[in-house]
């Protein structure tokens, strides 16, 4: 993809991301903080592509940054939404009598 | 919930796509798969939704799904999309990860999100620097070389600034980290001339970066460049995040929240992949705009956040002051007997209540009420605790019904009805010196009225401490004030004795 059409998808995503927000209710804004932890982790996508190349010039190394990269990313998914999911079981509703 | 079914319904076409994938995946890295780019958008779009969810707690179960799909399309479309060389050690690495996360998740408290949140931002940030790392001594994996395997000069700017960002977030969560943990004095540690130090130390980043951009091939010429501006953002994370102080860190996490987004979507434009990037945007905003909330909720300015310097060690701690002015104390019984006759109470939860771990004793308080026919609410304000939103999933996990609990904007009318403001572990936030004393230096942050209740409980651990802001607060020495002076679960329970 060019540069151009990256930095549209950027910028109109930024404001998808401005009018998602505010809709968050501040109840949930300790939950937000973790999915956003989660989801950021699709950096993850970057680590794998580094340990899946191997080989090549610079290709080892490249690897096993990759393959820590995976490591601490996995930790992040994992551990973001498995605390996340955690966190909204909790909010609950006032029981009717 | 209409939309629902058909957001389902988008989830798992694109899963179909997935299926197909195989079969369609272009080999060589460099070209762009129109499957995978559909999938990678697709994931982006989950993660909206993901976000979306939050705006109501009925919904946001749904959201975190779409989220946890969003990420399996996206690790699954670059595993089948690529070839590689050893599947078992991904695998692995994702297994030894995964478990890690996963129990930490699992044995968190909740008084510790906070830090937990701060040590996740950290890790994000590490991994952007290790993409980038990567990138840049194996380019040809990733794509973003000219015909003779030079490293593009755009990306060079691109994994600069997502490396650089990303280090930032990792030096700077990690100092974050120590100081809510308690490892590290949540005073701000001023060095001299700082500023001076910090925007040099931006401005060589930034520099470096530039030039970066200009040198004909970096890996012959310049190998030291890449790496010194990795050296210099964690030099510059970590002088950033030690002179604020622990009262402004809800503003701090936000902000390396922010900058965790900013550092993924800088290494989307590196790798071209729309679902890093419209991540990395919802990130970015979604932490800039819980700082802005958490600034204009202290009625400051994010640059004096940065700046530094704000606040002091100790929260409801022990200074020792004297106190001349007359103040009356009261008992858990004379609040327990006063409580059982008012007709509603508001309960202002503060930082102080999540130290003592108060939130459960505090709900079986509010349950006797309930018993005795009283109307019982609880009061956020938006800074309450460390993080944004901190007193609310505290709450909630003592089983404290959300409808239960009022954002500050939608409460602070009704202190003049009510008979109970029951203060725990709070101080600023009810602070009138926010609207009175212009000398102050809360002054003209938002506060709730609770002078205004006929009567105010305030729970403290004794009359020399006082809030984060250093300031006196005139409620204390109120007629209708009672102070009830100990360790606030420890009141709380014998209130709670005196109710049963």
């Amino acid at each position: 993809m060019d540069f151009i059409s990256i930095l549209s998808i950027f910028v109109m995503a930024c404001f998808v991301g401005y009018y998602v927000v505010w809709s968050v209710t501040p109840a949930l804004h300790t939950p937000l903080m973790a999915v956003t932890n989660a989801i950021s982790s699709v950096i993850i996508v970057g680590a794998l592509i580094a340990a899946a190349a191997g080989g090549a010039l610079g290709g080892e190394e490249a690897k096993w940054l990759g393959l820590i990269g995976i490591v601490l990313a996995s930790v992040n998914i994992f551990g973001g939404f498995a605390v996340t999911e955690r966190m909204l079981a909790m909010y609950k509703k006032k029981e009717r009598k | 919930m209409s939309a629902l079914p058909f957001t389902v319904k988008i989830a798992f076409s694109s899963a179909a796509v997935l299926i197909a994938a195989p079969a369609f995946a272009a080999s060589g890295e460099a070209t762009v798969n129109p499957l995978a780019a559909l999938a990678y958008l697709a994931s982006g779009v989950l993660f909206i939704l993901a976000l979306r969810g939050l705006s109501h707690p009925e919904s946001s179960r749904a959201g975190n799904r779409f989220g946890m799909i969003g990420m399996t399309i996206a690790v699954v479309t670059t595993l089948v999309t690529h070839d590689i060389a050893s599947i078992w050690e991904i695998l692995i690495a994702i297994a030894i990860g995964g478990s890690i996360g996963f129990i930490i998740a699992r044995r968190i408290a909740m008084t510790d999100m906070p830090q937990l949140v701060a040590g996740f931002h950290s890790l994000v940030g590490m991994a952007a620097v290790l993409v980038a790392a990567a990138a840049y001594v194996n380019p040809a994996a990733f794509g973003i070389t000219d015909a003779a395997g030079i490293l593009l000069p755009v990306s060079r700017v691109e994994m600069g600034l997502g490396a650089a960002i990303g280090a930032i977030t990792f030096s700077g969560s990690v100092i974050a980290f120590l100081k809510l943990n308690g490892n590290m004095s949540g005073a701000p540690i001023l060095l001299p001339a700082r500023h001076v130090l910090n925007l040099g130390t931006l401005a060589a980043i930034l520099g470096l970066i530039g030039y970066f951009y200009f040198v004909p091939s970096p890996l012959v010429d310049t190998p030291w460049l890449f790496w010194t501006v990795i050296g210099l953002a964690f030099a510059i994370g970590f002088l950033l995040i030690i002179p604020i102080g622990g009262a402004d860190m809800p503003v701090v996490v936000s902000m390396l929240n922010s900058y965790s987004g900013w550092a993924a979507a800088a290494m989307g434009f590196t790798l071209g992949n729309t679902a890093m990037i419209i991540t990395g945007a919802l990130v970015g905003s979604s932490g800039a705009i819980l700082s802005y909330i958490m600034c204009r909720a202290m009625n400051r300015s994010f640059i004096s956040v940065i700046a530094g310097g704000f606040g002091t060690a100790s929260g409801d701690g022990e200074k020792g002051e004297k106190i001349d002015r007359p103040w009356k104390a009261g008992s858990a019984e004379d609040a327990a007997f006063l409580m059982k006759q008012a007709e509603t109470i508001i309960i202002i939860p503060g930082y102080g209540m999540a130290v003592a771990q108060a939130q459960h004793v505090l709900r079986e308080m509010g349950d006797l009420l309930k018993e005795e026919g009283v109307s019982v609410k609880y009061a956020i304000h938006p800074v309450a605790g460390r993080m944004p939103g901190h007193m609310n999933v505290l709450l909630a996990e003592a089983n404290v019904p959300y409808d239960e609990v009022f954002e500050l904007e939608d409460i602070n009318s009704e202190f003049s009805q009510a008979d109970v403001a029951f203060i725990i572990g709070a101080n600023d936030v009810v602070n009138p010196a926010a609207k009175t004393d212009k000398s102050s230096p809360i002054y003209g942050m938002p506060v709730f009225d609770v002078d205004k209740a006929k009567t105010v409980f305030f729970i403290k651990r004794s009359m020399g401490g006082v809030g984060y802001a250093g300031v006196d607060n005139e409620v204390f020495y109120n007629d209708n004030t009672m102070m009830l002076l100990s360790d606030a679960k420890k009141m709380v329970e014998e209130i709670n004795k005196s109710l049963g």
